[in-house]
C-alpha cells in the first residue's frame, strides 16, 4: 500500500504566500481586536484566532491537508487529549460550591469588580 | 522428537563480542537485554527498601527507624520501583526484544532512538540514585506540594530531574513502537493477525505518548519551585497544590495502565499457548486494550477524592472510573473462557498465567471499592490502598513480567530452565504475596493508615503476618533469578519452538540471529491458529489442539 | 554509521523509511502538544483567578516587540516550508538559501527575545528574591527605558490593579513565572530546532536532497512549524491579555 505522507503533492509557493499573508493579517486583527473592549470574549476571540492561524500552519504549512487519514488522526487525537486535560481539570475548578466560607483561591469567578480597567 | 536441537552457530549474542558491541548496539535484542539488566538493578534497590519497611513494621513504636527515615523508605521504595522498574519493565525488555520479532521485522523503525531511550534510562536513574546515596527524599512516591517544593529538606531536586529524565525513555520506547507497529509489519500480517502482545504493546505506547509529557512539564515546574522559588503549587505566594495534584495524576493514573497492558499482553500470549486454543473473542480483547488506554485518562482524580475537589467532578470521575473496570473484565471473561474445552498443560508460564487472572481479579475489583466515593472517604490512605495496588502490581504486573520471562526465555537464551525448580518458585511467589498482602485488606479497612511509621499494637499481627509473606516472596524473586541465570549458560538447548507456540518469534532461531529472520516470512494464518499449523506438531482432533508430551519434567 | 539518503538496514523500501520518519515526528509533536498543554493549563487557572495582576503583567510586556517576534517566526515558517519545496521540486541552491532565512529569522527572534528578558531582569520583574512589580514605578530614574508618559500609564494600571488585588507582587510574580516558563521552555525548542536546521544546511550544501528523497527537510520542517504554533498562541495569551483603554 502506497502511503502518501504530504511529499508527493507538491504545494504550490502561491498557496504557501497566500497563506502566510493571510497569517499576517490575521495577527494585526488579533492586535487590532485586543485594543476593543469585550470584556470576557477579548480571550474567546484572541484565541479563536490563534486557533485560525494554527489551523492553516497544519493544514498547509504542515501538509496535514494532503497527508493520509492516519496522520489526521494523530493530529486530532493531540488535540483532543489537550482538550481533556485541559477541560475536565477546569471542571473541578469550576463546580466547586463554597462551603462553610472556605474556598481555594483558584475558585474565585473572575467578575466587573475584579476588572481593572471596566 | 527425533532429534535433539542445537543452537545456531551465529546468533545475535555471539555475532560480535567485546563491551563497545554492547554499549553501541542498535540490535533490539540486545537492548533489550541492557534494559534487563538495569531494571532488575532497581528491582533489587527497591525490594531493599521494602525490606526496611517490613522489618520496621514488625512492631507497632517502630524501633528500627525514626519516623524521617521511614518516609524516606517507603518514597524510594515506590520511585525505584514505579519509575525504573515497573513502567519500563515488560516494555523495555519484552517488549523490545519481541515487537519486530511478532510482525517479522528486521528491527524496530528507529534503532538508535531505542538505544537513545535506554542511555535517557541511565542518565535518569543516576540522578536518581545520587538523591538515594543523599540521604533519599521524604515526599512519598507522589512528590505533593508544598512539602516536596518548599518544606522537605530531603534530597527532592535529584530526584525529581532523575525521574524527569527517565520520562523521556519512556516516550521514546512509545514512540518506536507506534511506528514501528504501523510501518513494518511484514506482508500477511494484518491487523488482526497480530498477536494481542501487539495490541497491548500498542495501546501502551499510546498511554505512554500521551501521558508522559504532562508529568515531565509538572514535575519540571516543581523543580523550577523548588529551587528559584516559582509558586504555581505554593499557597504561600497564591499557588496551589491540589493543582498540582491534578496534574501529577493525569499522568499517573494512565501509568497505572502503562505498568499491567503490557502484563495483560504477555497473559494473553500465556494462556493461548497452554491451553492450545485461540483467545477467545480476539477482537473485544484488542478493542479492550484501545478502551483502557483511552478511559484510563479520564479517571484520575479518583486518586483525589478526599481533597477538597468538587463534589460533583468526583462524582464524574468515580462514574468513570467504574466504566474503565469493564474492559478489564472483559478480558479476565475472554482468559477464562480460552480455558474452557482447552488443552490445558501448567508448564511454568501457565502457572503465571492463571495466577494473574486470580490475582489481578482481585485487584481489580478492590479498586471499584475505591472508586466508589463512599467507601473511598473511609479507605483512602489506609492499607486497603497499598494492598489494592500490590495485588495489580505485584499480583498482577509482575507475574506477567516473569511468566513472560519465562516463556520467552528459551527464545531469548537458547536454552530452557529447570521445570520443576520454576514451578517450585512460582509456587512459593504466590504464596508469600498472598500472605504479604491479604492481611493489608484487612487492616486497611480497620484503619491502619499508609505512610506511618507507628500503628496501634492491636494490628501487629497482621503486620507480622505481611512481614513473613515478604520473606517469602523475597525468596521467590531470588530463585528465578538464580536458575535463570544458570539456565542461560548451562540450560539444555530449547530449539526454535519448544512450546510449541503459534507467534511469528517461534518460526526463527532460538537464539534468533541479528537480522531476526534469514527470509521475511510472508503471513498466511491467523493469531494462535493451533488448527492450521500442522508443523507445530501438535495433534489436533475435533476439539483443541493437544499439547505434546515433554520429555524433561 | 549510516550516512543520510541511504536505505536504512531495518526497512525495507525507502517509501517505508520515509513514512516511518513522518509518522515518528507526527507522534513526537504529540507529545510536545501535551507537555506545553500542562503549562497551558497552570496558565489558564492562574489567569482565572489572579486576573488582575495577569493583565498587569501583559502590560507591561512590549505590545511592539511580540508583535515583529510574532511576524518574524511566521515568515520563518513560510522559508521553511519554501525550503521543503525547493526540494520537493530539486531546486538546490534553493534549499540552502531558504534555509539560511529560517536561521536568519530565528535569530532576529532570539535577538529581540534577549532585549524583553534583559529588560525585565533590569525592571526586577524575574520571580526570585528580587522581585518587584513597584520597581519602575518606584524607581523611575533605574527604569530609563520607559518614557515619561509610559510610566503615568504604568503608574495608573498599578494603583487601579492594587486596589482590586492587594497582594498584587505575590500574583504578578505569578504571572511572570507563567511568562518566563512559556517563553522560555518556547526559545529552548527554538534553539533546538536552529541546531536542526545548521545540521540541515550543512547536508543541503553537499546536494544530497533531492526530489526523490528530502525527508530529513520535510521531517525538520513539521517541527518547525510546531514551534511557530506554539508562539501563536503564546503571543495572545501573553501579551495581550486587558489590553484595551
Amino acid at each position: 500500500m502506497s502511503e502518501n505522507n504530504g511529499s508527493h503533492h507538491i504545494v504550490s509557493p502561491a498557496t504557501y504566500l497566500t497563506i502566510i499573508l493571510t497569517l499576517m493579517a490575521l495577527t494585526g486583527i488579533t492586535v487590532w481586536a485586543a485594543f476593543i473592549d469585550l470584556r470576557q470574549f477579548n480571550i474567546v476571540v484572541a484565541l479563536a484566532i490563534a486557533t485560525c492561524k494554527a489551523t492553516l500552519v497544519v493544514l498547509f504549512f504542515m501538509h496535514a491537508k494532503y497527508s493520509p487519514r492516519r496522520t489526521q488522526l494523530v493530529i486530532v487525537a493531540g488535540i483532543f487529549w489537550l482538550a481533556i486535560l485541559l477541560f475536565m481539570t477546569m471542571s473541578d475548578y469550576i463546580s466547586r460550591v463554597d462551603y462553610r466560607g472556605l474556598r481555594s483561591p483558584l475558585t474565585q469567578v473572575t467578575s466587573r469588580e475584579t476588572h481593572p480597567l471596566s | 522428537m527425533t532429534m535433539a536441537p542445537q543452537l545456531p552457530e551465529k546468533h545475535y549474542l555471539n555475532e560480535t563480542y567485546g563491551i563497545r558491541s554492547w554499549l553501541l548496539t542498535t540490535d533490539h535484542k540486545r537492548i533489550a537485554l541492557l534494559y534487563l539488566f538495569s531494571v532488575t538493578l532497581f528491582f533489587f534497590i527497591g525490594g531493599f527498601f521494602a525490606m526496611m519497611i517490613r522489618l520496621h513494621l514488625l512492631t507497632p513504636s517502630g524501633y528500627l527507624l525514626s519516623a524521617d527515615a521511614y518516609n524516606r523508605m517507603f518514597t524510594m521504595h515506590g520511585v525505584a520501583m514505579i519509575f525504573f522498574f515497573l513502567i519500563p519493565s515488560i516494555p523495555a525488555v519484552l517488549g523490545n526484544f519481541l515487537v519486530p520479532l511478532m510482525i517479522g521485522a528486521k528491527d524496530l523503525a528507529f534503532p538508535r532512538i531505542n538505544l537513545l531511550s535506554w542511555y535517557v534510562y541511565v542518565v535518569g536513574a543516576v540522578f536518581t540514585l545520587y538523591s538515594m546515596v543523599n540521604g533519599g527524599l521524604d515526599t512519598g512516591w507522589t512528590f505533593y506540594t508544598p512539602l516536596s517544593t518548599v518544606y522537605s529538606n530531603s534530597a527532592v531536586a535529584p530526584a525529581v530531574v532523575g525521574v524527569f529524565i527517565t520520562g523521556f525513555s519512556s516516550i521514546l520506547t512509545g514512540l518506536n513502537f507506534l511506528v514501528t507497529i504501523h510501518t513494518m509489519r511484514a506482508p500477511g500480517m494484518t491487523w488482526f493477525r497480530l498477536p494481542l502482545f501487539i495490541w497491548a504493546h500498542y495501546a501502551t505506547s499510546v498511554v505512554m505518548i500521551l501521558g508522559t509529557p504532562v508529568i515531565a512539564i509538572t514535575l519540571g515546574l516543581a523543580a523550577m519551585e523548588r529551587l528559584f522559588g516559582l509558586g504555581f503549587f505554593n499557597p504561600a505566594l497564591g499557588g496551589d497544590p491540589i493543582l498540582f495534584q491534578h496534574l501529577f495524576w493525569f499522568y499517573s493514573h494512565p501509568a497505572v495502565y502503562i505498568m499491567i497492558l503490557p502484563a495483560m499482553g504477555v497473559i494473553s500470549e500465556l494462556i493461548a499457548t497452554f491451553a492450545r486454543k485461540k483467545i477467545f473473542g480476539y477482537h473485544f480483547v484488542a478493542a479492550a486494550s484501545l478502551a483502557i488506554a483511552v478511559i484510563g485518562f479520564l479517571v484520575w482524580a479518583h486518586h483525589m477524592f478526599v481533597t477538597g475537589q468538587s463534589t460533583y467532578a468526583a462524582l464524574v470521575f468515580s462514574f468513570l472510573t467504574f466504566l474503565v473496570a469493564i474492559p478489564s473484565a472483559v478480558k479476565v471473561f475472554n482468559w477464562t473462557a480460552t480455558l474452557f474445552g482447552g488443552s490445558i498443560s501448567f508448564d511454568t508460564p501457565m502457572l503465571y498465567g492463571l495466577g494473574f487472572i486470580g490475582l489481578f481479579l482481585i485487584g481489580g475489583l478492590t479498586g471499584l471499592f475505591l472508586g466508589s466515593l463512599g467507601t473511598d472517604i473511609h479507605i483512602h490512605d489506609t492499607y486497603f490502598v497499598v494492598a489494592h495496588f500490590h495485588y495489580i502490581m505485584v499480583g498482577g504486573a509482575i507475574m506477567g513480567y516473569l511468566g513472560g520471562l519465562h516463556f520467552w526465555w528459551p527464545k531469548i537464551t537458547g536454552r530452557m530452565y529447570s521445570e520443576w525448580l520454576a514451578r517450585l518458585a512460582a509456587v512459593v511467589l504466590f504464596v508469600g504475596f498472598n500472605l504479604t498482602f491479604f492481611p493489608q485488606f484487612v487492616l486497611g479497612y480497620l484503619g491502619m493508615p499508609r505512610r506511618y511509621h507507628v500503628y496501634p499494637p492491636e494490628f501487629q499481627v497482621y503486620n507480622v503476618m505481611s512481614t513473613a509473606g515478604a520473606s517469602i516472596l523475597a525468596i521467590g524473586y531470588l530463585l528465578p533469578m538464580i536458575y535463570l541465570t544458570y539456565a542461560a549458560f548451562y540450560g539444555k538447548v530449547a530449539g526454535s519452538n519448544p512450546w510449541p507456540a503459534t507467534g511469528l518469534e517461534w518460526q526463527t532461531a532460538s537464539p534468533p540471529p541479528t537480522e531476526n529472520f534469514h527470509v521475511t516470512p510472508t503471513v498466511t494464518w491467523e493469531a494462535y491458529d493451533f488448527h492450521n499449523r500442522p508443523e507445530l506438531g501438535l495433534e489436533v482432533p475435533g476439539g483443541a489442539a493437544h499439547a505434546p508430551a515433554h520429555g524433561d519434567d | 554509521m549510516h550516512r543520510t539518503g541511504e536505505l536504512y538496514g531495518q526497512f525495507k523500501t525507502l517509501e517505508q523509511q520515509k513514512d516511518s520518519a513522518n509518522l515518528g515526528m507526527w507522534i513526537f509533536l504529540v507529545t510536545e502538544v501535551m507537555f506545553f498543554g500542562g503549562i497551558m493549563l497552570v496558565y489558564t487557572l492562574n489567569r482565572h483567578v489572579y486576573f488582575p495582576a495577569f493583565a498587569m503583567g501583559s502590560n507591561t510586556l512590549s505590545l511592539k516587540l511580540g508583535g515583529i517576534n510574532t511576524l518574524v517566526l511566521l515568515a520563518s515558517s513560510f522559508t521553511m516550508a519554501m525550503a521543503v519545496w525547493s526540494a520537493q521540486v530539486g531546486k538546490k541552491q534553493l534549499i540552502s538559501m531558504f534555509l539560511v532565512l529560517t536561521v536568519l529569522l530565528g535569530f532576529v527572534f532570539f535577538g529581540i527575545k534577549y532585549v524583553e528578558y534583559a529588560q525585565k531582569f533590569h525592571h526586577h520583574l524575574v520571580p526570585g528574591r528580587s522581585f518587584d512589580i513597584f520597581y519602575c514605578s518606584n524607581h523611575p530614574d533605574k527604569c530609563g527605558d520607559i518614557s515619561a508618559e509610559e510610566m503615568e500609564v504604568e503608574r495608573d494600571l498599578l494603583n487601579k490593579t492594587v486596589a482590586l488585588d492587594p497582594d498584587l507582587n505575590a500574583h504578578a510574580q505569578l504571572y511572570y513565572s507563567a511568562y518566563f516558563g512559556m517563553t522560555g521552555l518556547h526559545a529552548l525548542h527554538m534553539i533546538i530546532g536552529a541546531g536542526l536546521l545548521f545540521w540541515l544546511l550543512k547536508n543541503s550544501l553537499t546536494g544530497i536532497y533531492t526530489p526523490q528523497w528530502n525527508t530529513p527537510v520535510d521531517t525538520v520542517g513539521l517541527y518547525w512549524h510546531f514551534v511557530d504554533i506554539v508562539w501563536i498562541y503564546l503571543f495572545p495569551l501573553l501579551y495581550l491579555i486587558d489590553r484595551h483603554k
